[in-house]
C-alpha cells in the first residue's frame, strides 16, 4: 500500500483512543467495587402511620447479612401491626441501604428530617453506625438501635444517649469464647497466631483479643494485618505453618472469614482454630465441610428456648430458611422499640431513652431476659459457645452447630462478658 | 527466612495462574473487539454458579467442562443481541453497556441463587496435600496449575497455529487492513467474545472450591484482572501470562514482609511498570490503541 492510500485509510472519522477507554474502564470497575448504588424501598406507604427506619447495608460485602436483617425487621413490623400497631396507629417500615458511612449520614438525615421516623434500627458496619450515631445525637429526636455493629468504641468513647446496642461488642465476643477457653485451660502458656482484618473493626477486635490473651498468661506469636476482600490466604497459611502455633485466632469477618476457613481446611494444618467474632451466615455459606472449631454465637436458631423456636419457625415459614444472628438482632431491635413506645405511650425520644435507661427488661428470645446497661447502653444478655456439628448428625444444611454452653452461665452475672468501665469508658453528654 | 520466601514464590506462581485465565479472556476481548468488558467478573461469577448446579449432578469434572461452555453460550447471546451493535460506536458505549450488565448480572445472581454464599467443597479426589521436604502443596491447587497451563497452551495453539488465530492476531494489529483484504472480522469477534467469557467462567469454576461462591465475587476480582492486563501490556498474550505470575509472586513476598500492603502491592507494581514501560511489560505500539 502506498502512503497516499494509507493516509486515506487514516482519514476515517477520529475515534476516541482505546487505551483511554481502558483506563476509564479500570476506574469504573474500581468505583463499582467500592460503592454500589442503593435505592430506597418504601415498604408500606400509608397516611397517618408511625414510620420506623431500617437503615443497614443491603449491597456490598455486608449485604448478605443486611438482607436477613431486613427480612426480620419486616416480620417484626408485620407482627406489631397484626397486634394492633402502636399508639393506635399502624407502623410503616422505611428500609434503606446504608451503603457506606457517607451515604449512611445523608440517609439518616433524610430519614430524621423529612420522613420524621420515630426510630432508626439497623446497621452492621461500625463506621456507618458511628456516623448514624452522630446524627441521632445531633437531632436528639430519634433513638438509634444498633443491631449489627461490633466496635467497642461505639459503646465507649463514641457512646451517646440516643444510641442503644443490641449487637454484642467486640469485648463481649472475645470474653465469651475466652471465658470458655479459660475454663478449658486453653490459654495459659499457649502460643497464638492471629490474623486481623485491616480496618477499624479488625483492629478493635485485635486490641481486645490480644489483651485478653496476655492477661490470662498466653503468648502472641504473631499477628498479620490482612487486607479486606483477600481472595487467597495460602501465603498466610504457609506463614502459620512455619510458626507452629498452639491456636490460630482470626479477627476476620464476613466473606474474609469463610474464605480463610475454607482454605485453612484445604491445607489441613493440625492447629485448632477460633476467632474473635462469628456470624452464622458466612458459616452457612462455607458449608460444613469447610468449618471447624469452637465459636461464640450471639444467637443461634437451634437455641432450646420456646420463644426462639417460635421466632425461627415464623421466619422460616415466611422466608424458606431459618433466621441467623443478624435477623435476630433486627427483629429484637424493632420489638424493643415497639415495647418502649407502647409502655411509655409516646414517641418522644427523651422519654424512651429514660425508660430504657431505667432498666426495662425485654424478652430477647433467649433463656434470660435482656436490659440495657444505663451507663453505656450495651444490652446485658447471654451469649453462647457453639461447636461445629458432626456432619452425620445434621438435620438440614443450616444445622451446623451444637450448643456447648451459655456464657455467662445461668447463675453468673450478665456483667461477666461486658467490658468494665476501665476497659471501655463511656461518658454521655 | 530464605525457605519461606522460596515457598511464597512457588505459591505465588500457583496464585498467579488463576489470575491469568481470567485476564487472558479480558485481554482477548479488548484486543480484538475494543470492548472493555466490565462484565467480565459477572461471567466469572456465572461460571462458579453454573459449576455449583452441574457439580451436584455430574461431579466436578463435569462442572469444569460444562460450566465454561454454558458461560460461552450466554456470552454468544449477549454478543449477538447487544454488543455487536456497539463495536463501531464510541467505546464509551460498550463500556457503559458492560458496566450495566455487570450490575444487572450480580443482582440476577442474588435473585436466582439467593444472597447467601453457596458452599462448594474441594472435590474428594483432589483433597489432601503433597509434601515435598518442607514444602506443601494442596493437590487441588496443583490441579488448578495444570489446568491453567493446559489452557494457556491451548489458547496459544489456537492463536498462533490456526487460520482463525491468524485472523484474530491480524485484526488485533490492524483491523482496517484485514477488512481491506476481504476478510470479515464479525465471526472472529463473536468467537473471541465467547472464548473470552468462557475463560472467565473457567476461572470462576476453579476459584469456587477455594473461595466459595457469592454474588459479589465477580466485582471483587475484576479490578485485579484489569491490573494484570495493564501490567502485561494491551494486546499481548505472553504479557498477560508474565503479569499474572508476577502479581502472584509479588503478593506472596509482600505477605511475608508487610502483610497490610498485600493487596496494594499489585497496584504499586502496576504504577512502577507503567512508569518504566508505559505500554506495559510486553505491550507493542499498535496504531489502533494509541
Amino acid at each position: 500500500m502506498d502512503d497516499h492510500s494509507r493516509n486515506q485509510l487514516k482519514n476515517r472519522p477520529a475515534r476516541p483512543a482505546r487505551r483511554d477507554a481502558m483506563k476509564k474502564g479500570a476506574a469504573l470497575a474500581g468505583a463499582a467495587a467500592a460503592a454500589q448504588f442503593g435505592f430506597p424501598a418504601l415498604v408500606r406507604a400509608q397516611a397517618d402511620t408511625l414510620k420506623v427506619a431500617h437503615l443497614t447495608p443491603r449491597t456490598g460485602f455486608l449485604g448478605q447479612l443486611g438482607d436477613y436483617g431486613f427480612r426480620a425487621a419486616s416480620l417484626a413490623v408485620d407482627e406489631v401491626n397484626a397486634a394492633g400497631g402502636l399508639l393506635g396507629r399502624k407502623v410503616e417500615l422505611i428500609a434503606e441501604d446504608s451503603v457506606n458511612p457517607q451515604t449512611a449520614v445523608t440517609k439518616a438525615q433524610k430519614l430524621i428530617e423529612r420522613d420524621k421516623v420515630i426510630a432508626i434500627v439497623g446497621e452492621i458496619n461500625s463506621a456507618s453506625a458511628l456516623a448514624i450515631g452522630e446524627q441521632v445525637a445531633r437531632y436528639k429526636t430519634t433513638p438509634f438501635f444498633n443491631t449489627g455493629a461490633n466496635s467497642d468504641a461505639l459503646r465507649g468513647k463514641n457512646c451517646n444517649r440516643l444510641m442503644f446496642h443490641i449487637e454484642g461488642g467486640n469485648t463481649m465476643y472475645t470474653k465469651t469464647i475466652g471465658t470458655w477457653q479459660k475454663a478449658e485451660n486453653k490459654i495459659k502458656g499457649a502460643r497464638w497466631y492471629m490474623l486481623t482484618a485491616d480496618y477499624a473493626f479488625g483492629h478493635d477486635l485485635f486490641r481486645v483479643s490480644s489483651k485478653f490473651l496476655k492477661e490470662n498468661g498466653g503468648d502472641l506469636l504473631n499477628n498479620d494485618m490482612v487486607p479486606t476482600n483477600t481472595q487467597d490466604y495460602s501465603a498466610y497459611i504457609l506463614k502459620i505453618r512455619q510458626a507452629k502455633p498452639d491456636l490460630v485466632y482470626i479477627n476476620l469477618a464476613g466473606v474474609d472469614q469463610t474464605t480463610f476457613l475454607k482454605q485453612y481446611k484445604e491445607y489441613n494444618l493440625p492447629y485448632p482454630l477460633a476467632g474473635g467474632v462469628m456470624d452464622t451466615i458466612p458459616f452457612w455459606g462455607a458449608g460444613i465441610d469447610s468449618i471447624s472449631g469452637h465459636w461464640q454465637s450471639l444467637w443461634y436458631h437451634g437455641l432450646d428456648v420456646p420463644a426462639a423456636r417460635a421466632f425461627a419457625k415464623r421466619f422460616r415459614d415466611k422466608s424458606g430458611f431459618p433466621p441467623d444472628n443478624q435477623a435476630w438482632g433486627d427483629y429484637v431491635g424493632v420489638m424493643i422499640m415497639a415495647q418502649s413506645i407502647a409502655e411509655t405511650k409516646t414517641t418522644d425520644a427523651a422519654k424512651i431513652v429514660e425508660y430504657l435507661e431505667q432498666g426495662a427488661s425485654f424478652d430477647i428470645l433467649k433463656a434470660r431476659r435482656g436490659s440495657f446497661r444505663a451507663w453505656d447502653h450495651s444490652l446485658l444478655q447471654e451469649m453462647y459457645v457453639v461447636r461445629v456439628k458432626d456432619k452425620a448428625r445434621m438435620e438440614d444444611k443450616w444445622d451446623i452447630f451444637d450448643l456447648v454452653r451459655p456464657v455467662p452461665g445461668a447463675n453468673e452475672s450478665l456483667e461477666l462478658i461486658q467490658p468494665t468501665r476501665e476497659e471501655n469508658a463511656c461518658t454521655m453528654a | 527466612m530464605f525457605a519461606i520466601v522460596i515457598e511464597q514464590v512457588l505459591n505465588g506462581l500457583l496464585v498467579g495462574s488463576y489470575y491469568i485465565v481470567l485476564s487472558l479472556g479480558l485481554s482477548l476481548i479488548f484486543s480484538l473487539g475494543g470492548v472493555v468488558n466490565l462484565a467480565h467478573g459477572a461471567f466469572y461469577a456465572l461460571g462458579a454458579y453454573l459449576a455449583y448446579e452441574v457439580e451436584r449432578r455430574l461431579g466436578f469434572a463435569g462442572a469444569i467442562v460444562l460450566s465454561p461452555i454454558g458461560v460461552a453460550l450466554v456470552g454468544v447471546l449477549i454478543e449477538r443481541w447487544f454488543l455487536r451493535r456497539l463495536y463501531h460506536e464510541d467505546p464509551m458505549l460498550s463500556l457503559l453497556f458492560t458496566f450495566g450488565l455487570a450490575m444487572t448480572a450480580e443482582q440476577s445472581l442474588r435473585l436466582i441463587w439467593g444472597t447467601t454464599g453457596l458452599p462448594f467443597a474441594i472435590p474428594a479426589a483432589l483433597k489432601g496435600q503433597l509434601l515435598l521436604g518442607d514444602f506443601i502443596y494442596s493437590y487441588y491447587r496443583l490441579t488448578v496449575l495444570a489446568v491453567t497451563a493446559a489452557t494457556i497452551f491451548g489458547c496459544w495453539l489456537l492463536l498462533h497455529r490456526t487460520a482463525f488465530g491468524m485472523i484474530v492476531r491480524a485484526g488485533t494489529r490492524d483491523p482496517e487492513m484485514v477488512r481491506a483484504m476481504g476478510i470479515s472480522l464479525r465471526p472472529a469477534l463473536s468467537a473471541v467474545f465467547a472464548l473470552g467469557v468462557a475463560l472467565a467462567g473457567l476461572a470462576g469454576v476453579m476459584s469456587a472450591p477455594l473461595a466459595g461462591i457469592q454474588p459479589a465475587m465477580g466485582t471483587e476480582i475484576l479490578t485485579a484482572a484489569f491490573v494484570v492486563v495493564v501490567i502485561g501490556g494491551l494486546g499481548s498474550f505472553w504479557g498477560v501470562v508474565y503479569a499474572g505470575l508476577l502479581v502472584g509472586v509479588v503478593r506472596g513476598i509482600t505477605v511475608v514482609f508487610y502483610p497490610p500492603a498485600a493487596e496494594a502491592s499489585m497496584y504499586i507494581l502496576m504504577a512502577l511498570i507503567l512508569l518504566l514501560r508505559p505500554r506495559g511489560l510486553m505491550g507493542e505500539k499498535f496504531e489502533k490503541f494509541e
